[in-house]
């Protein structure tokens, strides 16, 4: 995959379940930066409409979409019949990261695909080396 | 209601050749007040890479250097493209830029709905009809392949999750949930054994919700009759209700909307009836 990965900001305008500080820490690192991408108010409504727009925001090639769940975000496109390209999305996920992390992600230029593969569980997770006790 | 039909309007905040850049407080303020009022918003700069446009109406906002006329390059035909200089506008002022053009261009309007509806993973589901089964609002339904779909999102009772709660393998979603697996977390083990939760539940109302619903709302029935007393009936059947909500995570105004006795078993009975004959039409 070349070139450089579009960029999607989900803003979850209709629900406060995305952190209101992470969305709008996302939005204005995004606003000053110099980069182009598509802001909608919120993927859901769009899925729930069938809004054509979901497709030509999912054709294109690869992308990164700041929203929720890789697992949800993969499932509201498809329910609007505009399926994300598999080895070519990547979701950071604004309920579970902070901005930072959020906005490295958007802007480190490289694709790493994560929404899911089938039929996947927790214990299909990478495993890592459990965390030190701390006294 | 879907908007594959509908005229849908995109917004552009242009940067590029021929326009000046936005400060950066304004652009943010211009994007947060844009989304927050349903639109969809393009920042396009020079050589930035952003989605396509097929369809629909196009706004393009820019302070644009000249006033020279701009021209739209790779929109398809039939695409209605307006410009809008907004040298000199505050947030305010665009957003009513915006919305004026909306509705001269009979675009849709969003955010009237709360979007809470089910949302499948069909990497999990197995197309056992057991959504389209219990659910009483006639959301479920299958598509031309016999394969169960959520149809009718607007009848959907929102912040109700009821049907994820039944779904053996943990494949409806609602992404506005509080918690996982329901919000599109990654299903955990424990997770399908809360089935047995929902198993628990239906045997403490003595056989399942409906028959359950059926049997308090009777004996509700019994009493309001005797005591015809409106506003006593409301609370017994609140508090008859109440250990159901806690129990399922229903909210108990989507409890307390329900219809009648009579109408909930039939529409029970069509939900079964629809599910039993979308199951005889599977392969074995």
């Amino acid at each position: 995959m070349t070139g450089t990965p579009r960029i999607i900001y989900c803003h979850c305008q209709y629900a406060q379940v995305v952190p209101a500080e992470v969305k709008e820490a996302v939005l204005r690192k995004l606003a000053e930066s110099r980069v182009a991408f598509d802001a909608v108010a919120d993927l859901c409504e769009m899925s729930a409409r069938q809004d054509p727009s979901l497709k030509r925001l999912a054709d294109g090639g690869s992308v990164k979409i700041a929203a929720c769940f890789p697992r949800a975000v993969k499932w509201l496109f498809h329910t609007a019949k505009a399926d994300l390209p598999l080895d070519a999305a990547e979701v950071l996920n604004m309920r579970t990261l902070n901005a930072e992390t959020v906005c490295d992600g958007l802007f480190n230029g490289a694709v790493n695909p994560n929404l899911p593969r089938g039929k996947v569980a927790a214990s299909d997770a990478p495993k890592t080396d459990p965390l030190p006790e701390t006294a | 209601m879907s908007l594959t039909a509908a005229t849908t309007l995109r917004v552009v905040l242009y940067e590029g050749a021929d326009a000046e850049p936005l400060d950066n407080a304004d652009r943010f303020s211009a994007l947060t007040a844009l989304l927050e009022k349903g639109y969809s918003v393009t920042r396009a700069v020079a050589d930035g890479r952003v989605a396509p446009h097929e369809r629909g109406s196009l706004l393009v906002l820019g302070k644009f250097v000249g006033g020279g006329r701009l021209a739209a390059e790779g929109v398809s035909a039939g695409t209605t493209v307006r410009f809008q200089d907004i040298t000199g506008f505050n947030t305010n002022r665009i957003s009513e830029v915006v919305e004026s053009t909306r509705a001269e261009l009979g675009a849709v309007k969003h955010g009237e709905w709360k979007p809470w509806f089910p949302v499948i993973d069909y990497d999990r589901c197995t197309n056992c009809m057991q959504c389209l089964s219990f659910c009483l609002f006639g959301v479920y339904g299958v598509d031309e392949q016999n394969k169960i779909q959520a149809q009718s999102h607007d009848n959907c009772k929102t912040n109700c999750p009821a049907c994820s709660r039944v779904c053996p393998e943990a494949a409806i979603m609602f992404p506005k949930y509080k918690a996982g697996p329901i919000n599109g977390d990654v299903v955990q083990a424990s997770d399908l054994g809360k089935e047995k939760m929902k198993v628990d539940i239906s045997a403490l109302l003595g056989g399942d919700v409906y028959s359950a619903l059926r049997a308090r709302s009777s004996q509700a029935k019994e009493r309001f009759s005797k005591e015809r007393d409106d506003k006593k009936a409301l609370a017994e059947r609140q508090k008859c209700l109440t250990k159901l909500a806690q129990s399922g995570d229903i909210p108990m105004e989507v409890l307390m909307s329900l219809p009648s006795p009579e109408e909930i078993q039939r529409r029970a009975e069509e939900a079964k009836a629809k599910a039993q004959a979308a199951r005889a039409l599977q392969p074995n």
